[in-house]
């Protein structure tokens, strides 16, 4: 029964949804006030069909019903209770029904978002959102239905990819998936916000707090896939440029550049066609990055089963939403007009240059993403892109806009009164080519280079940062959640860049044979293997081998990688060992047992790895203290009028 | 024309793109690899038909093969078995099957209960060798020339009609042609 309940209350789900969209979007423009009023009904009932729908999908999950198709290929009786709810979005069908759940709960949030809002600009804004809805359920119910029923039903399932089998991964989809959706809030605003002709710099205000929560929670879901590929997969890497990995990363940029652009339109009123478009894009780009990975166009580690019908319903949706909203743009986007002006040097200056290298940075992983597409479609064969494109020209947009932001955050609104600040912009610069010295010629005593060059411009941007907060506190001035979350978000990135530069740099790397007794010697530490001995944890068995590590003869720590064979799962996995110190990781992992007590392993010392998820955390949870600031929670319509369209009769 | 018709046109423009890139990935469904052109990585597993030995992929060094990689766990290796069965008994080409992160026990069980299909079945249990090939997801498959160069790779399961045309055509089209 309940696989048929979750199926009709999706068919509800998109009636209403349908319902949402219509009356949301129609009543203003047709100026039925009267309609105004089943916006909300429409949306509430919208919404707890989907959640109906998402509950009966693991329900179906929870109690083994097998008889679920979707169910059957996705789990199996011995799988836990905890990755039975992750198989939920272990494949197609439930991530897109997870998709649309977290659209409905940020439609909730928005819905009473906006009751403080003008009616006609909240309604057209759930309308926006009903309107995405509307399509992803159709997308669901026309190809990819999560609650077919398998007939005969099949007496055990096939249990979850073994590969999904672990809690960071388990998190990933729901954080990555509720960053994305976050940015159809922005877009529905933006797109409210046009079709309203309200393009003063209120709606600016209003999608603020909204893009810093998408993009905080999309920042969580990015770091959390990362730092799974590192610990879990074993293979010492943290980012691979794979296809999915960019599609969620283009939009992270984009975000990144209209949370910065939302800012000049909020404080200046200026650049709002731009800020607008972003909006447009950033959105667009968690589309496209759906598309990519559900359509079959691409193929990477985690398109298990691509289906081109599929890519033609998303092709056609996305033309249907992108199209029509870049139509918009080019129809209202003109009529923008700003008579705000700022020097050269000033914060609004700074902030352009931010968002056009943040945009240049996501259109080159954009080219290089789609590259293999375009070259395979105008025939001219394969092409393969992969670091050796991305790291480069990636690099290139970044330095400088590490430099920039190390200036700018000394900027003034509207003058350029930098000269004024030159003593502090001169002593944190040389303070971070100091400490940037002392790490390369003297701490790692390693390459220099380019690594000189990025520790310098991380240690000066987390020191040009703090200038003005420990100003203001000394100065016994407030402290906003807004200036708190800026701070801590700009400390994290030059916390991320120089840990990423340590990484890429100065890491000691060694695959070697040793017998027991026998020792390694890496970067500092000698490594001396004693051997394996049998493993029997509580739902594995397998071996463990031991490793002593010593650094001067000093004992430092003993590692333990193992080789575990999982007795419910039937998978074996190598465990890797790793300690993590304040400065490094150690890492070993258990390779082959090459015979005669023998083993390979591999060794691996990473400088300040941790810290580059350690910067994630702190950028994402400085994106959340922003937009909890007080400033947004008490919004409430000025008396302004609608922008003059200046052209006779808006419609 | 006004400039804010940009976006709009490069949008049009990316949307015929990938309006492009999906018929090509309809009629092809090929997804092209890398590795194609490139030698074949080397390496040396245990054997899952013999255990006593390893098997090492240099051997198969001077003749066709076909590598295919699956797992006791992946839905779609199960739907392609029977046509590598069925491909093995017609005796075309010689089968490798890497056995990606798997439990031994488990993958026995299964050639035993569906048929083998394979000259040899290396254990990749971490998967490393997988990694070295580009492996994606399960089932995927490489065609191997004979010295050693992959020319071919299917992604997603073999159908009979996918097996002679992209496999067994390309051995012997090769061989008609002399190289």
């Amino acid at each position: 029964m309940l696989p048929e309940l979750g199926h009709f209350a999706l068919i509800l789900a998109l009636l209403l949804a349908g319902l949402q969209a219509f009356y949301g979007l129609a009543a203003p423009a047709l100026g039925r006030e009267r309609w105004l009023a089943a916006v909300i009904p429409a949306t509430a009932g919208q919404v707890v069909m989907v959640g109906t729908a998402f509950a009966c999908l693991v329900a179906s999950f929870v109690r083994f019903d097998f008889s679920v198709a979707y169910v059957a290929e996705n789990s199996n009786s011995a799988l836990p209770l905890v990755y039975r709810i992750a198989a939920v979005w272990g494949a197609h069908e439930g991530s897109l029904l997870l998709w649309i759940t977290l659209l409905a709960a940020w439609t909730v949030a928005v819905a009473f978002g906006v009751a403080r809002l003008p009616p006609r600009f909240g309604a057209r804004v759930l309308g926006v959102l009903g309107l995405v809805s509307f399509g992803f359920l159709l997308f669901t119910l026309a190809t990819s239905n999560p609650f077919l029923r398998l007939d005969p039903p099949v007496p055990d399932g096939r249990d979850l990819n073994p590969l999904l089998q672990d809690p960071a991964l388990a998190m990933h989809p729901p954080l990555l998936y509720t960053g994305y959706v976050g940015f159809a809030v922005a877009f529905a605003f933006a797109i409210a916000a046009m079709l309203e002709g309200r393009l003063d710099q209120t709606w600016a205000r209003w999608t603020r707090p909204w893009t810093l929560a998408a993009w905080a929670f999309l920042t969580c879901g990015i770091a959390l896939g990362s730092w799974w590929a590192y610990y879990e997969l074993g293979w010492g890497g943290y980012w691979f440029w794979d296809p999915v990995e960019n599609a969620s990363f283009m939009p992270w940029l984009v975000g990144t550049a209209l949370i910065h652009s939302l800012a000049v339109t909020d404080k200046r009123g200026l650049f709002k066609s731009w800020t607008l478009l972003l909006a447009i894009i950033a959105f667009s780009l968690s589309l496209l990055g759906t598309f990519l990975v559900r359509s079959g166009v691409l193929v990477s580690v985690h398109s298990f089963a691509a289906d081109p019908a599929r890519g033609v319903f998303i092709l056609a949706f996305l033309v249907i939403m992108i199209g029509g909203a870049l139509t918009l743009y080019a129809w209202r986007a003109p009529l923008l007009k700003s008579d705000a002006g700022f020097e050269f040097a000033s914060r609004e200056s700074f902030l352009l240059f931010n968002n056009i290298l943040l945009v240049i940075a996501a259109t080159t992983v954009f080219g290089g993403t789609l590259a293999p597409l375009i070259s395979d479609t105008l025939g001219l064969g394969t092409l393969s892109v992969g670091p050796q494109y991305f790291n480069p020209t990636f690099l290139l947009p970044m330095l400088p806009l590490l430099a920039l932001a190390a200036i700018a955050v000394h900027a003034n609104w509207k003058r350029g009164r930098l000269p004024a600040r030159r003593r502090s912009l001169l002593g944190t610069a040389l303070a971070g080519l100091a400490v940037a010295f002392a790490l390369v010629f003297g701490y790692y005593a390693g390459r220099a280079g380019l690594a000189l060059l990025s520790l310098t411009l991380g240690v000066w941007l987390i020191l040009s940062t703090l200038v003005d907060p420990l100003d203001r506190l000394r100065r016994g001035l407030s402290m906003p959640r807004a200036i708190v979350g800026m701070t801590l978000a700009h400390v994290a990135v030059g916390v991320f860049v120089i840990a990423v530069t340590a990484v890429e740099t100065y890491t000691a790397e060694r695959d070697i044979a040793l017998a027991q007794g026998e020792t390694a010697h890496v970067g500092g530490f000698d490594f001396r293997f004693d051997g394996v001995g049998a493993l029997d944890g509580p739902n594995y068995d397998g071996v463990q081998g031991t490793v002593q590590v010593s650094r001067d003869g000093a004992p430092v720590i003993t590692l333990h990688p193992q080789k575990r064979r999982y007795l419910v799962q039937q998978s074996v996995m190598t465990e890797a060992a790793i300690a993590s110190q304040a400065g490094r990781d150690l890492f070993v992992a258990l390779g082959e047992d090459l015979g005669a007590g023998r083993w390979s392993l591999r060794i691996q010392i990473r400088p300040l790895i941790n810290y580059i998820w350690l910067a994630a955390a702190l950028m994402a949870l400085g994106g959340f203290l922003a937009a909890s600031d007080r400033r947004y929670r008490n919004v409430r319509a000025p008396a302004t009028a609608p922008v003059d369209t200046g052209q006779g009769s808006p419609a | 024309m006004n400039r804010f018709l940009l976006p709009l046109a490069g949008f049009a423009l990316l949307a015929i793109v990938l309006g492009v890139g999906i018929r090509h990935s309809k009629t092809k469904g090929v997804v092209v690899s890398p590795l194609i052109g490139r030698p074949a990585p080397d390496y040396v597993l245990p054997n899952l038909i013999e255990p006593a030995e390893k098997f090492d992929s240099r051997s198969m060094k001077g003749r066709w093969y076909v590598l295919n990689v699956w797992g006791t766990w992946c839905v779609e290796c199960r739907a392609e078995h029977p046509v590598l069965v069925e491909a093995q008994r017609s005796g075309s080409l010689p089968i490798v099957g890497l056995n990606w992160k798997d439990s031994d026990e488990e993958a026995r069980s299964w050639l035993a209960a569906l048929g083998n299909p394979y000259v040899a079945v290396p254990v990749d249990a971490e998967g490393r060798i997988a990694i070295d090939y580009g492996v994606y997801g399960a089932p995927e498959t490489f065609l191997v020339d004979p010295q050693g160069v992959i020319v071919h790779k299917h992604i997603g399961p073999l159908s009979a009609e996918i097996w002679q045309r992209d496999f067994v055509n390309r051995t012997t089209g090769a061989a008609r042609t002399g190289s």
